[in-house]
């Protein structure tokens, strides 16, 4: 086991501190699995508080109702805690390393990123496409491709995206092998389905059934359901860049394409639940309690957030623009935000899912594995 | 309806405005019981203060550390599967300690059936079943995150209803014309402030935090007693009114108490240090002897005979000693154990006798009945034979390095002496003849009920019912 040489000793004995505290307590069991899944051990070894950190969604519950929180001597916040260990698990498992340091921070980093991204766009116009018509209104099927061809765009993110899921696929299976170990177990069906209904559903943002406490210590179901928006708009988004590329390549027909198609139709309604959900992330970001919060978390949760905000807020400008002279610009806007998502998304925010989803898989087949101890014992 | 928000520290503004105001009822204590006297006196008069003494991180008393509430019930529900007739309780009630007034103990028991409803009306979540019907008991019911929860849950609806709290001011007494209270005294950081109000209902606890009161009884062994709730706790307000003439109920000597670690802190450590190795051990004085039966009885029981035997020893301490064998049986405690290779290097570590150590070790070991197999999970009858003290069940040789010692003290939970009450939750003076307005609730009245021994839960029911009755009186009085 290499875990502990590599994410850093002292968060993960400060979570193991912490963790003993709460299984001689247990009061917070009612509240998500994170708790449960500690009842099932004795003794938190490093990977056990690698695969709680991620397992916790961070719905704060367990940090107001603790009798044991600072300034009592125990100082157990389990929020904060766990949620240190998740910013070194995405560091950790990010590669390159160089990349996973240089992309992985806060806001400062997207727009920066952005920036670059933007100029990067403007660059492959210049160097394959038609800078002078920038500026110009553009009509008419193929009219996104007047400035920068069909081809230069779609090779920059093919090998964009190419790169972007053999990262996140290696960081996923290098967390599973630390984590849990046998691959084929990632497969399990019972535990496969059902670690996925508890991931689209949020089912742990419920916090034990009133929701987060979050932003401070009121509970509410805000945060899950604009964290809904975001996840269920992004995959709309994604639906309608398939559709349009089907549409395109296979139909025939070039964008853009009319209000009352597919790509247009689901692209909108992801573009505009992105934009309510990431927003109000921010907002209720801004005023959340700073106290079960780790900073690095948080700035890593601005940067995303922005970033989504950005690529959905220009997105929806394409839309919009794309009849009038202003679209050259906002184009290379929209693209160069979405070049700087892109390049972040595997060092980013944007990880949390492949390790929660490893989390919620690990704690299913645990769940089964303690199901199944029991049955003999029933019999007997 | 103005809500006075807790400062804290700092609350002289808000007790000041609270100055300039007549109250109909204020509530001395900040945990459950004050809460629920508070709640219910709301919802008859309107203006009603609760003065919590601890600062607002530390409001609650012992409330915060509490899991769960026991409360009769003729329908299985998904909280609590079978059914607890009131019979049941009130025979639970009594194994455990004859109660000192059969009337309020009825009371409790048949008010009890009511108070998880009320609960959730304001506010209370339980907690579900965890694994089937894992974590679920058929005579408690869990309420989801803990007695903290609870609290946060009772502060928010008690501020929804237009309950005034403040917090961090403490009561030091009671201003009575007669037998009638006209007003509370309150110091604070501005210094000492008159608080007019119609009825009085206190609800502050009892004293087990007050080191100085318990040395009374139990010298200067107090000292090194563990003190496992809030340390505001200690009975300011209840010794005010046993001056006053108020009456008392419940032996004066009596606590309850159990084995915690004994490197936990002073007050406040809550329900985590307490230690699970005492069956699967033996357990030592200072002078590295055996004092009682470390396999009589199972949990929970078991937690709540060891804390007054450890009390018993010299200087209050005794050592859990076992090795890894059976370290694989229980619950690692919060404290890593003192670990070495050998009994003799164990004992110097915690500073025992070595040799004396290794003579009772190797004396039980001899003794340890190894023809009857070792079961965990249930009172196994693995014992002794001829050995005084015996140990009936779990008995496994010490022989296999690394060994381990836990120190154990006593942690004491709570104190039995209270105000005496009448079934109006009126205080009685010394002649049986009630206060006219002045109330109690909760742990500084349940000696009327528990004069001994603990029932898991029901300091809670008792907190809840004569909450209840204490904030309905107090608000009849005050608006009569």
């Amino acid at each position: 086991m290499h875990l502990p040489d590599l994410l850093d000793p002292a968060l993960i004995e400060e979570a193991q501190r912490q963790l003993t505290i709460c299984n001689s307590c247990r009061y917070c069991e009612g509240y998500c699995a994170v708790f449960p899944s500690l009842e099932l051990r004795t003794i938190v070894e490093p990977k056990d508080a690698v695969h709680l950190a991620n397992l916790c969604h961070d719905c704060r519950a367990c940090f107001y109702a603790c009798m044991y929180a600072a300034p009592h001597e125990f100082a157990v916040n389990i929020p904060e805690a766990l949620s240190a260990i998740r910013v070194e698990t995405y560091r950790e498992y990010g590669w390159p390393a160089v990349a996973s340091r240089l992309f992985g921070h806060g806001p400062r980093g997207v727009a920066v990123g952005s920036l670059i991204g933007i100029i990067g766009i403007i660059g492959l116009i210049f160097a394959f496409g038609e800078p002078h018509r920038m500026l110009a209104r553009q009509t008419g099927p193929g009219s996104f491709y007047v400035f920068l061809p069909y081809a230069a765009m779609v090779t920059t993110f093919l090998l964009a995206s190419g790169f972007v899921v053999a990262v996140m696929f290696g960081s996923f299976v290098g967390y599973w092998r630390d984590t849990h170990g046998r691959l084929a177990d990632l497969i399990d069906r019972r535990a496969l389905g059902a670690a996925i209904g508890d991931a689209f559903s949020l089912k742990y943002l419920r916090g034990g059934g009133e929701g987060c406490y979050y932003p401070t210590d009121t509970a509410s179901h805000r945060r899950r359901l604009m964290h809904s928006l975001v996840v269920y708009g992004f995959l709309c988004d994604t639906v309608a860049t398939i559709s349009a590329a089907i549409m395109q390549d296979f139909l025939d027909q070039m964008p853009p394409y009319p209000l009352l198609s597919v790509p247009v139709v689901l692209g909108s309604i992801g573009g505009i639940a992105m934009i309510i959900g990431s927003t109000d992330l921010l907002r209720l970001k801004s005023r959340s309690d700073t106290r079960p919060a780790f900073a690095k978390m948080i700035s890593k949760d601005y940067g995303f957030l922005v970033s989504l905000a950005l690529v959905s807020i220009t997105g929806m400008l394409v839309l919009m623009t794309r009849e009038t002279a202003a679209l050259g610009p906002v184009l290379a806007i929209h693209l160069g935000t979405v070049a700087a998502f892109f390049v972040a998304m595997p060092y980013g925010k944007f990880v949390h899912f492949l390790y929660r989803y490893g989390a919620l898989v690990q704690n299913r087949l645990e769940e089964d594995h303690y199901a199944r101890s029991l049955e003999p014992a029933k019999e007997a | 309806m103005t809500v006075l928000v807790p400062l804290s520290p700092g609350n002289g503004a808000e007790l000041r405005r609270a100055a300039d105001a007549a109250w109909d009822v204020v509530v001395v204590g900040g945990g459950n019981a004050a809460l629920v006297a508070a709640m219910s006196a709301r919802r008859l008069v309107g203006r009603v203060l609760l003065l919590e003494r601890a600062p607002r991180h530390m409001r609650g008393g012992n409330t915060r550390h509490t899991r769960n509430i026991r409360c009769a019930h003729d329908t299985s529900d998904a909280f609590t599967p079978g059914t607890y007739p009131c019979d049941e309780l009130l025979a639970d009630l009594r194994s455990v300690g004859r109660p000192v007034n059969a009337t309020l103990a009825e009371l409790a028991v048949s008010e009890s059936q009511t108070v998880p409803a009320w609960m959730e009306d304001h506010g209370v979540r339980w907690q579900p079943a965890l694994r089937g019907t894992l974590g679920l008991s058929r005579t408690n019911r869990f309420f989801l995150g803990g007695g903290t929860a609870l609290i946060n849950t009772y502060y928010r609806t008690a501020d929804a209803m237009g309950v005034s709290t403040v917090c961090g001011a403490t009561v030091t007494d009671i201003e009575l014309d007669g037998r009638d209270a006209r007003a509370v005294i309150v110091e604070g950081e501005a210094g000492q402030i008159r608080i007019q109000t119609g009825a009085v209902v206190i609800a502050s606890g009892g004293f087990e935090a007050n080191i100085a009161w318990l040395k009374r009884y139990w010298g200067d062994a107090a000292d090194n007693y563990v003190i496992r709730g809030t340390p505001y706790n200690d009975g300011l307000i209840f010794a005010k009114m046993l001056e006053r003439g108020a009456g008392s109920a419940g032996d004066a000597k009596g606590f309850h108490a159990i084995a915690v670690d004994a490197r936990s802190p002073k007050f406040d450590g809550g329900i985590a240090t307490r230690l699970d190795s005492v069956p699967f051990s033996i357990v030592v004085n200072r002078n590295a002897q055996r004092f009682a039966d470390e396999g009589q009885e199972v949990w929970p029981k078991r937690y709540a005979s060891w804390g007054r035997l450890i009390a018993e020893q010299p200087d209050q301490i005794a050592y859990s000693i076992y090795d890894i064998q059976a370290a694989r049986l229980f619950m690692p405690s919060l404290y890593p154990p003192f670990t070495a290779s050998s009994i003799a290097e164990l004992a110097e570590r915690v500073g025992l006798d070595p040799g004396a150590l290794e003579t009772t070790v190797t004396r039980y070991n001899q003794h340890v009945c190894q023809s009857v197999p070792f079961d965990a999970a249930t009172k196994d009858g693995r014992g002794t034979t001829d050995l005084s003290p015996a140990k009936s069940n779990w008995a496994l040789q010490i022989q296999e390095a690394p060994f381990f010692a836990l120190p154990l003290r006593p942690g004491i939970t709570f104190t039995y002496l209270g105000l005496a009450v009448n079934t109006h939750a009126q205080v009685l003076d010394a002649a049986g003849q009630p206060f006219g307005n002045v109330y109690a609730a909760g742990e500084v009245m349940s000696g009327n009920i528990l004069s001994s021994g603990y029932l898991a839960g029901f300091g809670l029911t008792i907190g809840h019912v004569f909450g209840r009755i204490a904030g309905r009186e107090a608000a009849f009085h005050a608006s009569s």
